[in-house]
């Protein structure tokens, strides 16, 4: 009989193991870039014709980088957060890296975008939903190609960077902010950063 | 009939594959030693929309977009550890199906090794402990009544 209880044990430990393995979210994967210099960008400030902007000119704030688009449906989900989060004005900017705003969209069907008009409407879409949903945004940078993206290993927007004074990522969020996460996780870490 | 139907929907989709894989071949046909190293390269890293593909096999956004970026750092001449390095250090380990070896990693390496020790050590003592036993039984000469039950047995059989 004794023997049957080692064989009921490494069962129940096998349960365990799986249960707890079955429980993560396979979508978290750790950023090998918290901890590490946010990736050097200079892309052109939405709205703002001729303007460019990159983290260097964020040096000495503590801010967040919300990569977003229009044809995000998450990001829609997140949105009113930002919103809010901007609305009670502690401070903290965020800034908006637009994230592929047409290439990314899988509706439209980029041979028929003529080469020189894709700028033009990734430019007007971009406004164009801000204007509808809020503009929680300090600036948004637009990264036409996801040349920058690969830069920030953007995999599933909306993705959401804290980055101190001196420009090192401190945490990275994928997926949409919820008010949860943004209270418990991301605003004592900014605030943490702010001391 | 439900057999015809999934045969017609795989086939289909072995076309569509067909289709996409052979645009996008068709970017570096010019040079086959450069698209020999893609291929090579893309099919150690894993893309991480859709997780368990490669970025070879993938026809996600990201995938399209990883593989024109390694493109570009081939065509730049750049080595295939470095290419992998450039992965890395933007998605981590993870984006390798092989991953190195490390402290994180070493249950994942020495686990398979570790469960096969095991297991020999649980079978030589299984082994050890049965002969044992079949040494006592062995040992042991029959009783008159068990000698007397065996052979009734055996004729059993006999006169099947």
């Amino acid at each position: 009989m004794n023997r049957y209880y080692w064989i009921l044990g490494a069962f129940a430990a096998l349960v365990v193991l799986l249960a707890v393995g079955l429980n993560l979210n396979p979508r978290e994967v750790p950023s090998p870039l918290v901890g590490k210099p946010a990736p050097a960008f200079k892309l052109a400030v939405l709205g703002k014709a001729d303007t460019t902007m990159g983290p260097e000119d964020m040096k000495g704030k503590v801010w967040l980088l919300n990569v977003w688009a229009s044809w995000c449906v998450s990001c829609r989900q997140e949105h009113p957060v930002l919103v809010d989060f901007s609305r009670r004005g502690n401070g903290t900017p965020v800034v908006g890296l637009n994230y592929k705003e047409l290439r990314g969209d899988g509706a439209i069907d980029m041979r028929r975008v003529p080469a020189e008009q894709e700028v033009p409407m990734a430019l007007e879409r971009a406004q164009g939903w801000l204007k509808e949903h809020g503009d929680p945004y300090l600036l948004t940078v637009m990264d036409i190609d996801g040349r920058v993206g690969i830069d920030y290993g953007v995999y599933g927007v909306p993705e959401t960077y804290v980055i101190d004074k001196a420009g090192i990522i401190r945490m990275k969020h994928t997926g949409p902010v919820s008010p949860q996460i943004l209270n418990d996780k991301i605003l004592p870490l900014v605030a943490e950063l702010n001391k | 009939m439900i057999l015809a139907r999934t045969l017609i929907f795989a086939l289909s989709l072995l076309s569509t594959a067909a289709f996409a894989s052979a645009t996008n071949e068709a970017a570096l046909a010019e040079d086959p030693v450069a698209e020999r190293r893609l291929q090579d390269l893309s099919r150690e890293l894993r893309c991480l929309v859709c997780q368990n593909e490669t970025i070879a096999d993938s026809n996600a956004e990201l995938a399209v977009d990883l593989r024109r970026e390694i493109r570009g750092m081939i065509r730049d001449g750049r080595s295939d550890s470095d290419i992998l390095e450039f992965m890395v250090t933007r998605y981590g380990d993870f984006v390798l199906y092989r991953p190195p070896v490390k402290g994180i990693t070493l249950l994942l390496w020495a686990g398979p090794i570790l469960l096969l020790f095991i297991g020999i050590f649980a079978m030589r003592g299984y082994l050890k402990r049965r002969s044992a036993q079949v040494a006592v039984t062995n040992a042991k000469p029959l009783s008159a009544e068990d000698t007397r039950r065996a052979d009734a047995l055996l004729k059993e059989i006999d006169d099947k």
